[in-house]
């Protein structure tokens, strides 16, 4: 599914939304972000608590399709222009890591 | 390498929310030069660790990214602490960076294993209180 169709299933609201016919395959969790460049594949739904500027490089590099903040944490100031100039979708979960991926794994 | 084409980076040290400007230029680089994408994902990971030592070990430093008809090769280059054991420090999990730097999601271990398991082939050069090179080959394959 597209990260489009994400939001209209869960109507979780988005940070930035730059690229949103982006497609799912996969999902990947975690908040390291050396593993989360080593483990992540491309066009994975990306689950993290991380909120700074670097989650956007990690985003970029790695090629996820979008980053999905999970337990309610919104970004950090300035988090959200630099993901919308640099091409990466933001969402926000209002419900746990692991409540997160379950849904996911329901749309997927 | 005659013909090969390269690109020149300063690494700032002082800005650490902002590392990893380098490697992104690297891939958009890359991507206009149409090489595969899966080439590019491993070239611009290893560069993306490469840099984040640099900001968080070495006070920031060079790297020069050379594109030629074998190959893509970056060369890492910082006047840093250097690595004491770079066999130590080649193990995963292994870390010397501060708390402050793993309250931002880095200082896991991974930057130097991550950088061998993307690339061909990998060479530390590092002299302790002198700095560290880093030589680093993705080969192309046709």
């Amino acid at each position: 599914m597209t990260v489009r169709e994400l939001i209209q299933q869960t109507q979780w609201p988005t940070a930035a939304l730059p690229a949103a016919d982006r497609e799912i395959t996969g999902v990947y969790m975690g908040d390291l972000l050396s593993w989360v460049m080593g483990r992540a594949k491309e066009s994975d739904a990306w689950i993290t608590i991380m909120s700074n500027n670097n989650i956007v490089a990690v985003a970029t590099l790695a090629d996820t399709a979008c980053i999905i903040l999970a337990e309610g944490v919104t970004p950090d100031p300035g988090v959200a222009a630099l993901a919308e100039q640099k091409g990466v979708n933001i969402l926000c979960s209002p419900v746990g890591a692991y409540e997160t991926a379950r849904l996911l794994s329901e749309y997927l | 390498m005659s013909g090969a084409l390269s690109f020149h980076f300063d690494v700032d040290g002082e800005n650490f929310t902002m590392a990893g400007q380098a490697s992104v230029q690297v891939k958009k680089n890359l991507r206009r030069l149409g090489l595969p994408p899966e080439v590019i994902r491993r070239v611009s990971i290893a560069m993306y660790e490469g840099e984040i030592n640099m900001v968080i070990h070495a006070g920031g430093g060079h790297a020069e990214v050379v594109v030629a008809e074998d190959a893509i090769e970056i060369v890492l280059q910082d006047n840093g602490p250097g690595i004491a054991n770079i066999e130590q420090a080649m193990q995963a999990g292994f870390s010397t960076a501060p708390d402050a730097i793993r309250s931002l999601g880095f200082g896991a271990g991974m930057g130097l294993p991550n950088m061998k398991r993307y690339t061909d082939e990998m060479d530390i050069q590092s002299e302790v209180g002198r700095g560290t090179r880093i030589t680093m080959r993705v080969l192309l394959e046709n």
